[in-house]
């Protein structure tokens, strides 16, 4: 599977996850949200590029309890919580901000 | 029916699981299967005990370069851990002290145990893997 972005088709993962990271660009998650229904917001990009950080820096994407905390350590308490992950990807804040981030799908993911 | 925000207590015993790591961390896929297990576990909320002890704790040594071999540095995880509540890493300080290196070298910090404490320490557990 492959998804086109700018001209270029990369692939994809049975799940729709990008197969090598170092493809992403922002456009392919404001692709894959398109492909999802939904436009991305300025909240929805502060928790993909709070991802691609937590990726370059231990090398997994994490699980989303784990997600959960970092978030509220790094944005606040306000944001580092279920609800308002959930309401913002509605697949699962790791799940769906991982794909959009061109991060493999979390491991011990449910 | 819970919304999915509200289902954040995972149900289950929680068990307390130790994972013996005992092997260099690269020619194998020994290490990196212990730490992706590790995770799960710790995504799962389970009580989770590390122990790095032979050439294991070569995995947690700091300054990995594993570019001519080709595969993932996978070392960076291991900092991973303390997000994910996982806190119990022990060294045995034997395996230590034999192949020159201090707690100085490594790459998250531990608590260095001799053989006998160890063995204490797994008499505490309900699980035991050894990788």
């Amino acid at each position: 599977m492959a998804i086109d972005v700018n001209g270029k088709s990369l692939e994809v993962d049975e799940e729709g996850y990008l197969a090598d990271l170092n493809q992403w660009e922002p456009d392919v998650a404001t692709i894959m949200a398109k492909a999802d229904g939904s436009d991305l917001s300025d909240a929805h990009w502060e928790v993909i590029n709070f991802l691609r950080e937590y990726y370059e820096e231990y090398q997994i994407a994490p699980a989303v309890r784990v997600l959960t905390k970092a978030i509220g350590k790094k944005l606040g308490k306000d944001k580092g919580n279920s609800k308002y992950l959930y309401e913002l990807f509605p697949y699962g804040p790791a799940k769906q901000a991982c794909k959009y981030a061109g991060l493999p799908k979390p491991t011990g993911c449910v | 029916m819970a919304e999915p925000w509200e289902d954040d207590e995972l149900e289950g015993p929680v068990r307390k699981f130790m994972y013996v790591n005992r092997r260099a961390p690269y020619g194998t896929i020994y290490a990196l299967e212990s730490l992706e297990v590790v995770l799960i576990a710790a995504a799962f909320e389970q009580d989770v005990t590390l122990v790095f002890m032979d050439d294991g704790v070569y995995q947690i040594k700091k300054e990995q370069n594993t570019e001519a071999i080709g595969v993932k540095n996978f070392s960076p995880t291991y900092r991973a851990l303390e997000g994910y509540d996982v806190e119990k890493l022990y060294v045995e300080r034997e395996s230590l002290q034999s192949r020159g290196l201090t707690v100085e070298d490594l790459i998250v910090p531990v608590q260095i145990v001799d053989k006998d404490q160890l063995a204490e320490l797994m008499e505490e557990q309900e699980v035991i893997l050894s990788f």
